[in-house]
């Protein structure tokens, strides 16, 4: 359903992804590794097309997003949600305005009608009672549980997650990946998430894939990634600072 | 090791070419950059769906918000010069013609250029720190991610409320200058009231007045799209955020003050 082939993408001459090809079926949960600047947002970016690739293409279901005109591109990403790594929730909006979005822009929903099914979405990821709050009122799990209402709430066939349990305590970094198992299960949705939390991609993921000089270097269920024999991956899944992974800035 | 003289020479007259050269390009760039944002911002006004609740609430923004400051100004604007222009035009016996010469100030210059650094200052910033923070945060991803063009949603509105409100606001600065000249005039130093009205209306052409707020168009236009660019493009956190408000209230007052020389070159032959 979402193919990544061989894209190339730089930034001011300093090149972040250099032939990165990945492949995502329908219904899966894909979970990209790598580690802090290895290019995971740069890579997601491209699969909702807020970034061109210079070389490669981006297949949604067999057609090239890399390829298509700003109005094509913009009906293709009524079908992504995504949920980002600091939530961006729009701070002048109140919760149930900021979840219900999408569907009061394109859905050309009453005010009533969005607002009682952003309130049945935050219900969805445990949030009761916040609609008519502002999003500088909320704490920071809560703005994530918002954000994810958001992503959803026009029931999107791909969802997408941007560091989805940075900056949260262990429980509600439980509690989000439990989430994310929920709307997987309830949704049927094909996802895609970026993260260096192993523990998160442990246990959301159907499959693995390892960023890492910007290609893919492995892929695999999670089991194939913990008994992956290549040094880069064990290095990484192990959370240690000696092996051929150089810690940027840093000298030896 | 004593340097050669010529690479000194060489080296001296060089450095300032390239600093030149450098800061030419950096403006051109930028140039190209807004003309960019304005010409997507053109294209995205006249394509439905139109962003009618986003433009009122940006009119009240920058039009209703602004108009306490704006009208403060011009009143103690047209005072202080009437105030001067009859103390300066008494040595000569001229002081009839206080009236026009505060209204003629106020229309054609003082009114859409004061009305335009106030603007700039005021809902310029606003508008770039906005924009600016909505972009660090990712929101104005959030926005692309929910099928939503952000130049239609953010820019749009502002430069619409931008356009209009600036012409109405000197109308307003206007009124309240000359209201404020004759109060000085006419309540303070004791001139004929009948003269003052009399002197203002023989002289002023409604020339003056449109082509001031053909100005104030242009100041609206100009704040609007300098500061959704500064705030739009704002890279690198709160130091960005910062840095692109100051950059929007100072590139957007010099374009006000370099572009009404050439505007009344150009309109008042």
């Amino acid at each position: 359903m979402i193919e990544l082939i061989d894209l190339h993408k730089s930034f001011g001459g300093n090149y972040v992804l250099r032939g990165a090809s990945l492949k995502v079926e329908k219904g899966e949960s894909m979970v990209v590794i790598g580690g802090s600047g290895s290019g995971k947002s740069v890579l997601i970016k491209h699969i909702i097309g807020t970034l061109k690739p210079e070389k490669g293409s981006v297949l949604i279901d067999g057609v090239n997003i890399a390829t298509m005109s700003e109005n094509e591109l913009y009906e293709t990403r009524k079908r992504f949600g995504m949920l980002f790594q600091m939530a961006a929730l729009f701070d002048s909006m109140k919760v149930w305005e900021n979840v219900a979005f999408a569907l009061m822009r394109h859905g050309k929903l009453t005010e009533n009608d969005a607002k009682k099914i952003a309130i049945e979405k935050l219900r969805m990821v445990g949030l009761a009672g916040v609609e008519n709050l502002m999003p500088s009122e909320l704490s920071g799990g809560m703005k994530k549980r918002v954000g994810l209402a958001r992503a959803i709430a026009h029931e999107p066939e791909i969802l997408l997650y941007d560091e989805p349990t940075t900056g949260l305590d262990p429980i509600m970094a439980d509690a989000i990946n439990d989430l994310i198992i929920e709307m997987k299960q309830k949704l049927s949705v094909t996802s895609v998430a970026i993260t260096h939390d192993m523990h998160s991609a442990y246990k959301i993921a159907d499959r693995i894939a390892m960023l890492y000089e910007g290609r893919i270097i492995e892929t695999g269920t999670p089991d194939e990634i913990k008994k992956s024999d290549n040094a880069v991956v064990r290095q990484f899944i192990t959370g240690s600072a000696v092996g051929p992974i150089k810690i940027e800035g840093v000298t030896a | 090791m004593a340097v050669n003289p010529l690479i000194k020479l060489i080296e001296c007259v060089g450095r300032p070419i390239t600093m030149f050269w450098h800061t030419f390009i950096n403006f051109s760039e930028e140039l190209g950059r807004i003309m960019l944002l304005l010409y997507s911002a053109l294209k995205q006004l006249i394509l439905p769906p139109f962003e009618v609740k986003n433009t009122l609430k940006q009119i009240i923004e920058i039009g209703i918000k602004s108009m306490p400051v704006v009208l403060i100004t011009a009143v103690f604007t047209g005072m202080v010069l009437a105030l001067q222009s009859y103390t300066g035009f008494k040595r000569f016996n001229a002081e009839a013609l206080v009236g026009t010469v505060v209204a003629l100030s106020i229309t054609r210059e003082l009114g859409p250029v004061l009305t335009g650094l106030i603007v700039a200052g005021r809902a310029g910033a606003a508008m770039a720190a906005e924009l600016g923070t909505m972009r660090v945060t990712e929101q104005i991803d959030a926005l692309e991610t929910l099928a939503t063009n952000p130049v239609k949603y953010l820019i749009v509105p502002r430069f619409i409320a931008g356009l209009i409100m600036l012409p109405s606001l000197t109308v307003m600065a206007d009124i309240i200058g000359i209201i404020g000249g004759y109060f000085v005039t006419v309540g303070l130093l004791g001139a004929n009231s009948t003269g003052y009205w009399k002197r203002t209306w023989d002289y002023l052409e409604t020339s003056d007045i449109y082509n001031g707020l053909i100005k104030a168009c242009f100041f609206g236009a100009t704040i609007a799209i300098i500061s959704c660019y500064k705030g739009f493009y704002t890279q690198g956190g709160a130091e960005g955020v910062g840095k692109a408000t100051t950059g929007a209230v100072v590139l957007s007052s010099m374009t006000i003050l370099i572009s009404d020389y050439f505007l009344s070159a150009w309109l008042f032959k």
